[in-house]
């Protein structure tokens, strides 16, 4: 299946408009350890595979996360686990995605 | 709130709930933690009910349970870009007095679940995450910590019934680290159309009368994976799910596999003019039989998908963990009436048990799916596009004759496998992993 002809998908933000979300400012449950070698390929990987798009290159071209619209899939920490990049844990007690059909 | 409980369930989805219902009903002090603002607000499926796991709990569920619509006709596609071949079964026999599957809504459904939880007299705290296990010296599990303040909370077992992606498990040492080759990455979209536009859409005799479709085929882009379509009330359920490692190896962004299934000639009908209103993420356990962990040990048990119980062949999963959930509960309470402590040696109890039902027998019987699939990733390509290629020709009236149409189709088939040996190489493949 190509995309080419395709209209362009809806961007992330749109997707995720109609979540909701109890954002625990200031307390992202995910983190990144950089490495001084360079990130991993898992981790590059994620910026392709995290659903919600959490995971960005930013200028200097290593990745980023950004969790407020995670989806607490596990995706990161499972793909990652053997690179020890990502630190990760649930939001504390009633913070982060709320399911409204789930 | 007394500091010792006979059982701590961490988790408030259909194994927890099971658990904490059946243990409470039987008088059981009963500590129920999750970390949702609602029980439900955390979860996730596609999702359907299988009404006979819910009736050996609660046999009278279909009375004040949020159900959508019961399941009257299955359908399922093998897709190719443009095309799809399928089967479908249907039949009155579904529309009995107690319909065997329903489709329903997590959120709302798992509220309910847990309000009769409740009632029957299991204490339930919500907005709590769980850190960690405690231990004692001998270690044994006697309790947990939270986030919350205050110290730690003692019980003779601790039931972890934390989901697919739970940690409580991993961190305590008591499980290891989920393969990314063992769960699938799933994304979903609840579309919302009318009642009456789903009804006439799947051709459907009431609004009580539902469709599912499952699919295999292009729909996971040469991944391990497949996608699905579920009638609710007045809303479509639509998703699709890859193992985690076709997934980062492939990087094909999981949304934009679904909206190309969204968009695929075949479904984009189905859904037109309708109102996307969530979209979500989950893992789903599908390593199978190999990929079960250690389900029990000192104080401590294992139920639902935390244990890998889905049969992912046949798209079963809430009630594996319902049943995990039930039988659990009742090996426990059985203990507690004979005095015994819950050490793993008595929690033979609990693995006999599962091992005598369907959910153990079932995921037995295709142990060697996964891998299978994982090696022959060409079952899920080939064979569907050359099928589908084959109906084309067979049906295209063209002037060309018909021997030749089918001998073309056969040497199609032949050159996309690279041979009749290849072919009849995955036929023994799969009936020996089906067996």
């Amino acid at each position: 299946m190509t995309d080419k002809k395709d209209k362009p998908a809806p961007k992330m933000e749109e997707r995720l408009y109609q979540n909701r979300y109890q954002v625990d400012e200031g307390r992202s449950h995910v983190q990144i350890h950089q490495q001084n070698k360079g990130d991993s390929p898992e981790l590059q990987a994620m910026t392709d595979l995290c659903p919600a798009g959490c995971y960005r290159l930013n200028e200097a071209g290593r990745v980023e996360v950004v969790a407020d619209g995670c989806m607490e899939c596990g995706s990161c920490r499972i793909v990652c686990q053997s690179t020890g990049e990502i630190e990760w844990s649930y939001p504390r007690g009633g913070y982060g995605i709320l399911f409204k059909f789930g | 709130m007394t500091d010792h409980f006979d059982a701590i369930v961490v988790g408030a989805g259909p194994s927890g709930n099971a658990a904490a219902y059946v243990m409470a009903k039987a008088g059981l002090s009963v500590l129920q933690i999750d970390r949702g603002e609602y029980p439900g607000s955390k979860n996730v499926q596609g999702a359907i009910l299988y009404s006979d796991a819910l009736e050996r709990i609660i046999p009278d569920f279909r009375d004040s349970a949020p159900l959508e619509r019961h399941v009257v006709e299955q359908r399922f596609w093998m897709l190719s870009e443009k095309s799809h071949t399928g089967a479908q079964y249907r039949s009155d026999d579904f529309n009995e007095e107690k319909p065997n599957r329903y489709t329903i809504l997590r959120a709302q459904f798992d509220k309910w679940f847990s309000k009769q939880v409740r009632a029957a007299g299991a204490i339930l705290i919500t907005e709590t995450t769980v850190k960690d296990l405690v231990k004692n010296d001998a270690g044994k599990v006697i309790g947990v910590l939270t986030d919350r303040e205050g110290g730690p909370i003692f019980a003779d077992v601790v039931v972890l019934a934390e989901g697919v992606n739970g940690v409580v498990g991993q961190r305590a040492g008591l499980r290891p680290e989920i393969k990314p080759n063992h769960v699938a990455l799933a994304v979903k979209e609840t579309h919302f159309l009318p009642e009456e536009t789903i009804r006439e859409r799947f051709n459907l005799a009431g609004e009580e009368d539902g469709v599912v479709i499952e699919v295999i085929g292009s729909v996971s882009s040469g991944m391990v994976g497949t996608g699905f379509l579920y009638t609710n009330k007045e809303s479509i359920s639509i998703g699709v799910g890859c193992i985690l490692s076709d997934f980062a190896q492939t990087r094909v962004p999981p949304y934009e596999l679904l909206d190309r299934f969204k968009r695929h000639p075949s479904v984009a009908p189905l859904l037109k003019g309708a109102e996307m209103k969530e979209y979500v993420a989950h893992l789903i356990p599908e390593g199978g039989y190999d990929a079960i962990p250690t389900l029990t040990g000192d104080g401590w048990l294992i139920v639902g998908d935390a244990g890998q119980f889905v049969n992912a062949v046949h798209r079963e999963g809430s009630n594996l963990a319902m049943t995990s959930g039930r039988l659990a509960a009742e090996s426990l309470i059985q203990l507690k009436a004979e005095g015994k402590p819950v050490t793993n040696e008595n929690l033979k109890l609990y693995r006999d048990k599962l091992a005598d039902s369907f959910v153990m027998k079932d995921l037995k019987k295709y142990r060697k799916v996964p891998h299978l699939l994982e090696r022959n990733r060409q079952l899920l390509t080939t064979y569907p596009s050359a099928l589908n290629r084959a109906f084309q020709s067979f049906l295209r009236v063209d002037g060309v004759d018909k021997r030749t149409k089918e001998a073309e189709a056969l040497r199609d088939l032949k050159k996309a496998r690279g041979g009749w040996l290849r072919m009849a190489s995955d036929l023994f493949k799969v009936a020996r992993a089906w067996r």
